[in-house]
């Protein structure tokens, strides 16, 4: 058998470095998490010539080793610890031909690791146009490396590349220069003091708070007494360190490169000119946004109808195939809606992440962060938080994942903690059955009464978002240092397969992530709804039947009474009772009060849950609107869901922390209970007396 | 008087002479900012702040906090 050999693609961010991994890989590539934290880990199988395969690890995208964020931290992590099953043979460090002398700086750091480095020189078909030429000899010369030329857009040089990867042995795992020139004493102790041990891998330990779990602790700890010199001695020799291997490549680049500025076309100027203009900026923006809202609620209302039909239908399908029982029900009633409610959001998903991939791959992302960081730091946001927010009303699980790249912890908690609020997609079943019910037809300019509703609630819950934010940003005492660096990348046309992969990639990992959480809670939830103590669950029929038994009622409805009154007095049922009082107050039921509970799982949930409960015994809505309607309160009389009732239930799902998958995720990122567990509170608290004050004073 | 990168007109450019405040980050740094470099302002969004620049080919937006650390030398043109 041969050996695999192990890969690491490295490169800083905007270098095409994962088209080059698409390029290598093709399908042939998973994505899943280094153990114990969430960052992405992706890898894949590249068939190399002569029947030899390289396992291709794709490291996160980086400046340098100097790490500065937790994607970044996986990076050293790796290259530094010679026993992980994924230490590369070989490193292959991606760079873009227009930006090379920035990308050649982690060049020289990897060389130093003297790991066998291959250089690409990525977007190789834009030398011509930007006057650009390269002396690659040269630069293999004193660079102390093979250089592979790659274009992805235009597929060339990938077959190159995979014969270099195969020839890994001839690559040199030389350093390209002498870093340690920058204190030549200093260094002479260091090596000294470990002889076997690499210098330059001493010195990233020295200068940087890393988890180096395998690295032998004495060493690490031994290791301190070079940390005497004050953080401000080591951070001026890193800057020296940085200037020196920038003069190493000026010195390379002046020989090996020449730019023909003539040459050059400049797109960049003048679409920047527009694109981050003051006033045109912000329209170009906002239109951007306009289209997508538009295709997450509009276009993908087609797809998902289907869905929601093909899987109401496949629940029938089993009960009536099936023979009745207990596993018949749970399948039917558990199992298939519950994997309905997950795959229903499939197409929004897949929307949201088509268009944020296009912005992100353009290179357009950059600039909404730079027009919007002025505006969200009053609240205590980032620009960078822009991304999460916009995701949040497609789902919030994605749009706290988004926020990895916020390096300020502060503006990155913040952002986490005020995402749910944003008005997700699942709101929305909940908010047009009740907006149906509550708000009349009639129209105000033009527009009906029911859609300006519809989006105040939008504004409602943007407007909680960052008023939350200017909140917690001033009573977090969390000290943080707030530095904001953006690297804004030439404008690039989006490859299509870059995108297809991402979106691709992002709707599994949702389907597969949330999917788990929201199946097991319907199936829990089944559980309690169709199984209850004492006679009353246990007996229902015989006793429905006796109560009903001196009117005249068909068969059909007799057996809708009986699944009502089974539902009232299952486990579920006594929880909604229990809770009554608490939310009587809101202008709530105790059936509305199991349809909150059940709910809390995803807020979609509320809707069946209702249809359960009224016994409706389908999912159409127009039943289930007219069921609702009919509903009378039971100690005022009149309508249950009225104004009044109707607009603190709005208010109370614009707020509540209605949501499991977003609790599990914000637990995962933050690595704390606290933060979610707070979360929890202050959201649920705010909805509770928000719809109240509302109902109270509409009532 | 010395002059700060937040000095900076849009469109003006200067040569980098100082950049070793501990309020920069080493990031910085690394992606060229570095003392004999150009630096270009290209854009400014409202109110004077992110600033978007182009030092040596670089294309990086940072804030106005950051940039006061920053000492340049005005070019004449």
């Amino acid at each position: 058998m041969s050996k695999q050999i192990n890969v690491a693609l490295i490169g800083n961010p905007n270098t095409g470095k994962t088209s080059v991994f698409n390029a290598l890989t093709g399908l042939n590539q998973k994505v899943g998490n280094y153990p114990g934290i969430t960052v992405e880990k992706k890898e894949g199988i590249c068939k190399l010539p002569r029947g030899v395969k390289a396992h291709i690890i794709d490291l996160p995208g980086t400046y340098s080793l100097n790490a500065s964020s937790l994607d970044e931290n996986v990076v050293i992590e790796l290259l530094l610890n010679k026993n992980d099953k994924d230490f590369p043979d070989v490193a292959v460090v991606v760079s873009d031909v227009e930006n090379l002398k920035r990308n050649l700086l982690l060049f020289t750091q990897i060389k130093d690791l003297e790991i066998p480095t291959i250089l690409v020189i990525n977007m190789a078909d834009r030398m011509a146009y930007k006057g650009i030429s390269l002396d690659i000899p040269y630069l293999e010369k004193e660079l102390k490396t093979k250089i592979a030329l790659v274009s992805t857009r235009k597929k060339q040089g990938i077959d190159e590349l995979k014969q270099l990867i195969t020839n890994y042995k001839d690559v040199s795992a030389e350093p390209c220069l002498n870093a340690s020139e920058v204190d030549i004493d200093y260094f002479n102790r260091l090596r000294k003091a470990f002889p076997n041990q690499l210098l330059y891998k001493l010195w990233l330990v020295i200068t940087q708070d890393v988890n180096f779990g395998k690295i032998d602790r004495n060493e690490v700890e031994a290791l301190n007494d070079f940390k005497t010199k004050s953080k401000a001695d080591l951070k001026r020799l890193q800057q020296k360190e940085t200037i020196k291997r920038y003069q190493f490549i000026n010195n390379v680049l002046k020989v090996g490169q020449t730019i023909d500025s003539s040459q050059a076309k400049d797109l960049r100027t003048k679409l920047d000119r527009i694109l981050t203009h003051k006033v045109w900026g912000y329209l170009i923006f906002f239109f951007i946004l306009l289209t997508i809202f538009q295709a997450i609620y509009d276009w993908s209302s087609v797809p998902m109808d289907f869905i929601d039909s093909a899987f109401a239908s496949l629940s029938e399908w089993v009960k009536d195939k099936l023979p009745d029982g207990a596993f018949t029900n749970l399948l039917a009633e558990g199992i298939i809606p519950g994997l309905g409610g997950i795959v229903i959001f499939i197409p929004q998903i897949a929307f949201l992440f088509l268009f944020i991939s296009v912005l992100e791959e353009s290179g357009y992302m950059s600039r909404v962060v730079f027009l919007m960081d002025r505006v969200m730091r009053r609240f205590g946001l980032s620009g960078k938080s822009v991304v999460p927010l916009i995701s949040g009303t497609a789902c919030a699980i994605p749009a706290v994942m988004a926020t990895r790249n916020i390096e300020s912890w502060k503006e990155r908690l913040i952002t986490i903690l005020v995402t749910p609020f944003t008005t997700c997609s699942a709101r929305l079943p909940v908010y047009l059955i009740i907006i149906s019910l509550v708000i009349p037809e009639g129209r105000f300019l033009g527009l009906g009464y029911q859609a300006l509703t519809l989006m105040l609630l939008y504004l409602l819950g943007f407007g909680a978002a960052v008023g939350s934010a200017y909140i917690l940003n001033k009573i977090l005492k969390i000290r943080s240092k707030s530095f904001f660096v953006v690297e804004m990348p030439n404008y690039k046309l989006p490859l299509f397969k870059n995108v297809t992969l991402t979106v691709l990639e992002k709707t599994k990992s949702f389907v597969f992530g949330a999917g788990k959480i929201i199946l097991a809670i319907s199936i829990i939830l089944w559980f309690l709804a169709s199984y209850g103590p004492g006679d009353n669950f246990n007996k229902a029929e015989e006793l429905v039947t006796k109560a009903y038994a001196s009117q005249d009622i068909s068969e059909d409805e007799l057996q809708q009474h009986v699944a009502s009154f089974k539902l009232e007095h299952s486990f579920i049922g006594i929880t909604g009772r229990a809770i009554e009082p608490v939310i009587r107050p809101l202008g709530y039921d105790w059936k509305i009060g199991i349809a909150i509970v059940s709910s809390f799982a995803a807020r979609e949930v509320f809707v069946g849950t209702l249809a359960t409960i009224y016994s409706v015994g389908s999912d159409d809505e127009a039943t289930i609107k007219n069921r609702m309607a009919a509903e009378v309160n039971p100690i005022l009389g009149g309508p249950l869901f009225n104004f009044a009732s109707g607009i603190s239930l709005l208010l109370f799902y614009a707020f509540a922390m209605q949501c499991m998958s977003t609790l599990a995720i914000v637990k995962r990122e933050t690595n704390s209970w606290k933060w979610p567990s707070l979360q929890l509170v202050f959201m649920s608290g705010l909805a509770y007396v928000v719809a109240l004050i509302a109902y109270q004073f509409l009532k | 008087m010395k002059h700060t990168l937040a000095h900076l007109k849009r469109g003006e450019k200067a040569t980098i002479t100082d950049v070793s405040s501990i309020h920069i980050p080493l990031k910085l740094l690394e992606m060229g900012c570095l003392p004999g470099n150009t630096v270009e302002l290209v854009q400014l969004a409202p109110f004077q702040d992110p600033m978007y620049l182009n030092i040596n080919g670089s294309h990086v937006a940072i804030r106005k906090e950051t940039a006061n650390h920053i000492l340049i030398e005005k070019v004449d043109e």
